[in-house]
C-alpha cells in the first residue's frame, strides 16, 4: 500500500507522457499507408489494446494461481482489479477493429477466427466479473474465481483452436487479414506503435494499482463495519 | 456409488425433475426454427447441424442448476462430503446421472428431429455419434459450472453466463462433424477433437468441480 | 494541425473517439470508486476511533 502510494504519481506521469507522445505521434505525424490509407492510424490503438486484452487475462491467471498457492489476499484482489481493465481493452480492440473493417473489408463484423476469439474472450471477462460480484464472502469469491480463471484459460485456448479450425472448414482465410501482420512494419509506424504499447501497459498497471487500492480499502471497510455490528 | 446414481436418476424422473423438460425443449427448438426460418428444405438442411447442436446445448443448460442446488439446500451435499466417497467421485456420478437423462436421451431422439429439419439421412449416424461423444462433455462442464454457483441464490442466469463460453469448443466441433457428415467430407479431425475435449474434461473437470464444492461448503 | 484523413475520416475518428471514451470511462469509474471508498473508509475509521476510548469507561 505504501509502496504503491509512492510509485503511483510517477506511474501516472509516465503513463500520461507515453500515451500522449505515442498516440499524438501516431495520430498527427504518421504517413498514410499506400493500401489502407488513413485507417492505418487505428493501428496505434487497436494493436496495444488487443495485446493488453490477452496480457490482462494472463496476469489474472498468474495472480489467481498465487492466491491459490500462497493465500496472498492482495494477489486475489489484483486479479479482480484487472478484470474490468481487460474487458475494456477487449471492447476497444473489437470496436476499433470494427471501425477499421468497415472501410477495409466493407463489413463491421466478420466471423474471422481472431475476431471470434476476442468476442469469446469478452464473454469470459463478463463471466469472471459476474462471479466475483455474485459471491458475498470474499475468500470464497477469491477461491471460486481463481478456479474459474484457470479452467477458463484452458477453454479459452481450446476455443481459439476450435475457432481457427471452424472457419478454415467454412472458407479460405481472407488474405487481406495478413496485411499489417506478416508484412514487416515500416519504422515510421513501428516507433510510435512501441510507445503506444508502452503507454497501454503503463495505463493497465496504473488502473490495476488504483483498483487494488480501492478493493483493499473496501475489504478494510467491511471488516470495520462487521466490528461495528458486533459492538 | 451405484446407490447415489440410482437416487439421482430416480429424483430426475419424478415430478420436477429435468427429464421430460430437456427433451421437450429440444423438440420445441426443432419445431420453432423451421417456423421462423421458412420451410425450404435446402435452407433447413444447411442450418440443421448447427440448430440441432445449439438445441442440445440449451436443453442441457436447462437442467444444470438442478445438479447440485437441491442437494445443497436440503443439506445432503454436506452428508455426501463426509461420506467415504471422495467429492470428485460424487461430482462425476452426478454428471453421469445428468448425462443419462439429458445427453443420452437427446442422442436417442435426435434422428426424429433431424427429419423435421430435413437433414439428409447420410448425416444421421454422424449426428447421433457426435451427440453421443459430445454431450458427456456438456454434462461435466455443466457440473463444474453448477459447482461454482451452487452457493449463490438465483444463480441460474450466472450459471449460463459462465458455462456457455466453456461450451463453445464442443459446439464448434460437434456441429462441424455433422456438417461434414452431411456433405460427405472427411470428418476424422473434428471427431477426434470432440472426443479429446470430452475425454479431457471428464478426466480433469471433476477435480476442479470438487474443489469448488468444498469451497462452497466451507 | 489536423491531418487530412481523406475518405476515412469517419472510420479513424470514430475508432479513436470510441477507444478514448472507453479508456476515459474506465479511468473515471476507477477514480470515482477509489474516492468513494476512501471517503467511506475514513468515515468508518473515525467512528471506530471515537468508539475505542469510550470502551474502557463502559467496562468500569
Amino acid at each position: 500500500m505504501q509502496l504503491s502510494a509512492r510509485v503511483l504519481p510517477w506511474l501516472v506521469g509516465l503513463t500520461a507522457v507515453s500515451l500522449i507522445l505515442g498516440l499524438g505521434w501516431g495520430f498527427f505525424f504518421t504517413p498514410d499507408d499506400y493500401k489502407q490509407g488513413a485507417t492505418v492510424k487505428i493501428l496505434f490503438i487497436h494493436v496495444p489494446a488487443a495485446m493488453m486484452a490477452i496480457n490482462a487475462w494472463i496476469m489474472m491467471l498468474i495472480t489467481s494461481l498465487i492466491w491459490v498457492v500462497r493465500r496472498h489476499h492482495v494477489s486475489a484482489l489484483a486479479a479482480r482489479a484487472a478484470a474490468p481493465a481487460g474487458l475494456v481493452f477487449t471492447l476497444i480492440a473489437l470496436v476499433t477493429g470494427a471501425f477499421w473493417g468497415q472501410p477495409m473489408w466493407n463489413t463491421w463484423w466478420e466471423w474471422d477466427p481472431r475476431l471470434t476469439s476476442f468476442l469469446i474472450l469478452c464473454l469470459f471477462y463478463l463471466g469472471y466479473i459476474a462471479l466475483w460480484s455474485a459471491i458475498e464472502d470474499p475468500d470464497t469469491a477469491a477461491d471460486l474465481t481463481a478456479v474459474l480463471c484457470v479452467v477458463g484459460s484452458v477453454f479459452a485456448l481450446l476455443s481459439r483452436y476450435a475457432v481457427k479450425f471452424w472457419n478454415q472448414g467454412l472458407h479460405q482465410d481472407s488474405t487481406i487479414l495478413k496485411v499489417g501482420e506478416k508484412d514487416p512494419l515500416d519504422v515510421a509506424y513501428y516507433v510510435p506503435l512501441v510507445i503506444c504499447i508502452l503507454g497501454f501497459v503503463l495505463f493497465f498497471i496504473m488502473i490495476v494499482l488504483l483498483r487494488t487500492r480501492m478493493l483493499i480499502r473496501a475489504r478494510r471497510l467491511s471488516v470495520l463495519q462487521a466490528r461495528e455490528r458486533m459492538a | 456409488m451405484i446407490a447415489l446414481l440410482k437416487r439421482d436418476l430416480l429424483l430426475s424422473f419424478r415430478a420436477g425433475g429435468g427429464f421430460g423438460l430437456g427433451l421437450a425443449f429440444f423438440l420445441l427448438v426443432a419445431v420453432l426454427v423451421p417456423l421462423g426460418v421458412g420451410p425450404e428444405s435446402g435452407v433447413l438442411a444447411t442450418i440443421a447441424p448447427g440448430v440441432l447442436w445449439v438445441g442440445a446445448l440449451l436443453a442441457c443448460l436447462l437442467s444444470l442448476d438442478r445438479i447440485f442446488a437441491l442437494d445443497y439446500e436440503d443439506g445432503s451435499l454436506d452428508l455426501l462430503a463426509t461420506a467415504p466417497l471422495p467429492m470428485e467421485g460424487v461430482v462425476a456420478l452426478k454428471a453421469v446421472a445428468h448425462w443419462l437423462v439429458t445427453g443420452l436421451a437427446l442422442t436417442l431422439v435426435s434422428p426424429l428431429l433431424a427429419i423435421l429439419l430435413s437433414l439428409p439421412p447420410v448425416a444421421w449416424p454422424w449426428l447421433m455419434l457426435s451427440l453421443a461423444i459430445g454431450t458427456p462433455a456438456l454434462s461435466v462442464i455443466g457440473a463444474f459450472g453448477a459447482a461454482l454457483t451452487v452457493g449463490i441464490r438465483r444463480g441460474g442466469l450466472l450459471l449460463s453466463l459462465l458455462v456457455l463460453p466453456l461450451y463453445l469448443p464442443t459446439l464448434i466441433f460437434g456441429a462441424e462433424v455433422v456438417r461434414r457428415g452431411a456433405s460427405g467430407m472427411a470428418l476424422t479431425t473434428p471427431l477426434a477433437a470432440l472426443a479429446a475435449i470430452t475425454a479431457g474434461s471428464l478426466a480433469l473437470l471433476p477435480f476442479a468441480a470438487a474443489a469448488a464444492i468444498r469451497v462452497n461448503l466451507r | 494541425m489536423m491531418p487530412d484523413l481523406g475518405k476515412y475520416t469517419v472510420a479513424v475518428l470514430g475508432a479513436w473517439g470510441a477507444a478514448l471514451v472507453l479508456l476515459a470511462g474506465l479511468l473515471a469509474v476507477t477514480l470515482w470508486q477509489g474516492a468513494r471508498m476512501r471517503k467511506a473508509l475514513a468515515l468508518a475509521e473515525a467512528r471506530a476511533a471515537a468508539e475505542r476510548p469510550r470502551k474502557p469507561e463502559q467496562a468500569e
